[in-house]
Order: structure tokens, then C-alpha cells, then sequence
């Protein structure tokens, strides 16, 4: 399988391969848009802040390219958030690719809400293997409210958009990376897709 | 909802484990990847490498040990020691680590905070806290590995540096650090009051009871420990069980 992570110096590249690796799995690390378009799945990780990655992303025409793509895409968290239309995170204009918004949490809670938390309501093969209220880690302050295209949620303290998919394009906003043998579960998952 | 977080510290020397550890079903307990391995599968949720060597040549010992720890651990880790500009988070977190924890350089320049939220984001900028209270100061910050008594009162520090971007507070009361009497609860609970990211409360556990008291009196979101956990005095999963008895939310 030709697998490529698209590389817009994102943070969390390193802990994405190493992932892959721990299963077993090459990956092409690229941000070439030929390499990207001929793949047979993409990875698009992601930590950090919305806009400075929106102008790692447009420097290398990504902008232009992600969304055109028709491949299985996995997007994790910061990943996940670009895929949507607009962020309050600096106002940033994302992909728009999931007709969704990214919130700020607005909460007495603390914020990042970081840690590890429950799954709930999963639906697509995506969670193939995992059952509901398993553990995943999150660092996140911003987020995707629940809506029709969430395929699970997590509740931090109102349920919010744990992954979502639409059409070919998936993503998580928790780190399967980081998310012991539950978040290797999920890449299986999406690896198998 | 969200779960309270048990994290063992690991302290590095020359890219090996310090402080001397007794398991039985370890090869090698100085290895810190074997080491970490251990604890991610017995269910602790995060794991913290403090760097305690001197020389820049120890220095990359450290940041290549860092990558081989991201490569076999599928747990977040914080990593921390002689941080003192973008360039060395750059590396570690290139390099696979999840978080940077900064101590003595946030004192020295308070903007390396901003700089490195601004950069690399809050979430991965953990600022480490070393607190002391006497009675003619109250609580003040140390510097320098707890040597320097610095002019910051506790609470007031933890404001400004979480204002400056810090996405969570790892406080160490060096009265209670080593006592196995208890974490501080007053401060923890001051601070973790006081700002609106999470607080990792060190120092001081010496029971499992000592945890619940940090989670529950002191609003703690997560407690760390070193040699209670290495010395096998206490285990994750024993801790972990108990913690949910008590009725606190907890990974199993």
C-alpha cells in the first residue's frame, strides 16, 4: 500500500511514523502534490495553531489540493479541525471541506482539555474493534460541535465531535497515535478502509 | 468525562534511568525505554523525563534518547531539563516528544512562554513550578533545581505564566517533595484554583490515599511521582483501582 503523510511541518509528524512504524507500516513523509494525489491513503496530522498551519499549508498550494483529493484521508486533531470551514482560533478561514465550525470550549472546565477520555456513540469501521466508553487522549482547546457528520463523540462537559467523516475524508480530533492499543486499533481500521 | 491522570517521572542521566530501581521483571531498569514500556502497559497515562545532566555533549545524549522513547511508547511524555530557547523544544519536539516542560528559563526570561505557545502551541508548553513556603514569605518560586529563592510569590507566578501561554503547571512543593507525607494540598489547591489549565500536583505521595486527597481537596488534574513508583512501593493498576473505589475517575 502506498501510504503518504502530507508534510506541512506539522508537530506531530515524528509520533505519526513512529505509529505506522510500531505496526509494521512504511510511510512516505511528502508535500509534493503528485506524490500526494497518487496515493492509496494520506495521513494529514496536525498540532499547533490554526492559522500559522492554514499558511504551512497554502505556501505549498496543500490548500488547493487537499480538498480535490478522493483517496481514504485520515486527519488527526489540528488535521481534523482544518478540514473544516472556519475556526475561532484567530478567525481562521480552514479548508472547508466538512461543512462544520471550530469552536473555543467554553467551560469552567479547564482548557486544553488534555488527557485521556471516553469514546461514545461510534459508528463507521472506523472504530471496528473498539467499544464504546474505551479510553483516547486528547489535547485540545478548540473543537467540533456534534452534527451530522460526527461518527463519534466524547463529552468534555457537553458532547462534542470526537471524528468525523464525510465522504472519503475522515478524522479524528483525540491523537490515535498517542492512544495505546485503542489508537493503534484505529489506524488498523482506517488502514484497512 | 475526562479522567484524573497518574504520571511516574523518570529522571535521565547520560541517556540512562537514575535514582536505582528494583523490578524483578525488567532486563534493565536503567533503560529508560524499557523502563517507560513497563509503565505505559501497566496503564500509567503520561510519563515525564526530566533531563538531569550538565553538558551540551549530554545534552544530545538526551534528545537522541527522546526519539527512541517516542518510537517504542504509545503514550503522551513530557520531557524537561535545561531548556532554555525555541531551538532545543524544536528538537525534542521533532524528535517526538508530546511536551516540553520549562523550569528556571521561564524565570530568567518570562517571554520564552509566549514564544514557545506562539510557536509550538499552549497545549505542548508545560511550565514547571518549584515552590517553597516559609513562614516569612508564605509560597515563593525557587530556581535552579530549587537553589534560588526568587522573587515570585506562587500564585501570582502561576497567573502570569499561564497568561504568557503556559498549557499546564507541573507544581512541586519542595517541603513535601521526598516526605512521603502527602502532596501540598493548600497551594495545589490555590493555583489549581487560580488558572484555567490543568495543574500537575509532585511532591510528596507516599500512600494512595495521598492521591485521592490531591484529586479531590486540591482540584488536581493529574500527580506525579517518581520513587514511589520505582521502588515498587506503590503500583499503577493497585493505585488506579483504589482511586476508582473512592469513586474518582480514573483510565482502567
Amino acid at each position: 500500500m502506498n501510504l503518504v503523510i502530507v508534510d506541512y511541518k506539522a508537530g506531530n509528524v515524528q509520533s505519526v511514523m513512529f505509529a505506522l512504524e510500531r505496526l509494521g507500516i512504511q510511510a512516505t513523509l511528502s508535500s509534493d502534490a503528485e506524490t500526494i494525489k497518487a496515493a492509496d491513503k494520506v495521513i494529514f496530522p496536525g498540532v499547533g495553531e490554526a492559522s500559522s498551519a492554514m499558511a504551512q499549508l497554502k505556501s505549498r498550494n496543500l490548500d488547493k489540493l487537499l480538498p480535490t483529493l478522493e483517496q481514504p484521508f485520515f486527519g488527526v486533531c489540528l488535521g481534523m479541525q482544518l478540514l473544516c470551514q472556519h475556526s475561532e482560533e484567530s478567525d481562521t478561514e480552514l479548508l472547508g471541506i466538512i461543512p462544520s465550525k471550530v469552536l473555543r470550549f467554553q467551560t469552567d472546565l479547564k482548557v486544553p482539555h488534555m488527557g485521556w477520555n471516553r469514546l461514545e456513540k461510534l459508528q463507521t469501521p472506523l472504530f471496528g474493534g473498539l467499544q464504546e466508553q474505551d479510553y483516547v487522549y486528547y489535547v485540545h482547546s478548540f473543537y467540533v460541535p456534534v452534527n451530522e457528520n460526527t461518527i463519534a463523540q466524547s463529552s468534555y462537559p457537553e458532547p462534542f465531535s470526537a471524528a468525523l467523516q464525510y465522504k472519503n475524508f475522515y478524522a479524528a480530533q483525540f491523537h490515535p497515535e498517542k492512544s495505546g492499543p485503542a489508537g493503534s486499533q484505529i489506524i488498523k481500521n482506517f488502514l484497512a478502509l | 468525562m475526562l479522567t484524573k491522570r497518574i504520571i511516574p517521572c523518570l529522571d535521565i542521566k547520560n541517556g540512562r534511568t537514575v535514582k536505582g530501581v528494583r523490578f524483578e521483571n525488567i532486563r534493565d531498569a536503567g533503560d529508560p525505554v524499557e523502563l517507560a514500556s513497563w509503565y505505559a502497559e501497566q496503564g500509567a497515562d503520561e510519563l515525564v523525563f526530566l533531563d538531569i545532566t550538565a553538558t551540551n555533549e549530554e545534552r544530545k545524549t538526551f534528545a537522541e534518547l527522546v526519539k527512541d522513547i517516542a518510537r517504542h511508547i504509545d503514550i503522551p511524555f513530557t520531557v524537561g531539563g535545561g531548556i532554555g530557547a525555541v531551538a532545543d523544544v524544536e528538537v525534542l519536539l521533532q524528535n517526538g516528544a508530546d511536551k516540553v516542560s520549562v523550569n528556571s528559563a521561564a524565570i530568567r526570561n518570562p517571554k520564552l512562554v509566549e514564544e514557545l505557545a506562539k510557536h509550538f502551541g499552549s497545549q505542548c508548553v508545560t511550565v514547571a513550578v518549584d515552590t517553597k513556603y516559609t513562614n516569612d514569605t508564605g509560597w515563593k518560586v525557587y530556581a535552579r533545581a530549587g537553589t534560588v529563592e526568587t522573587e515570585h510569590a506562587t500564585v501570582d507566578w502561576a497567573r502570569q505564566i499561564t497568561d504568557l501561554g503556559a498549557g499546564e503547571i507541573l507544581l512541586t512543593s519542595m517541603n513535601n517533595d521526598g516526605t512521603k507525607a502527602g502532596f501540598a494540598l493548600d497551594i495545589t489547591g490555590d493555583v489549581a484554583k487560580a488558572v484555567s489549565v490543568p495543574v500537575v500536583a509532585s511532591g510528596g505521595a507516599g500512600s494512595m490515599q495521598h492521591f485521592a486527597d490531591v484529586f479531590e481537596q486540591a482540584h488536581a488534574d493529574a500527580a506525579l511521582a517518581a520513587s514511589l513508583f520505582h521502588f515498587r512501593e506503590l503500583e499503577v493498576p493497585v493505585l488506579k483501582h483504589f482511586l476508582k473505589e473512592q469513586g474518582i475517575d480514573v483510565r482502567i
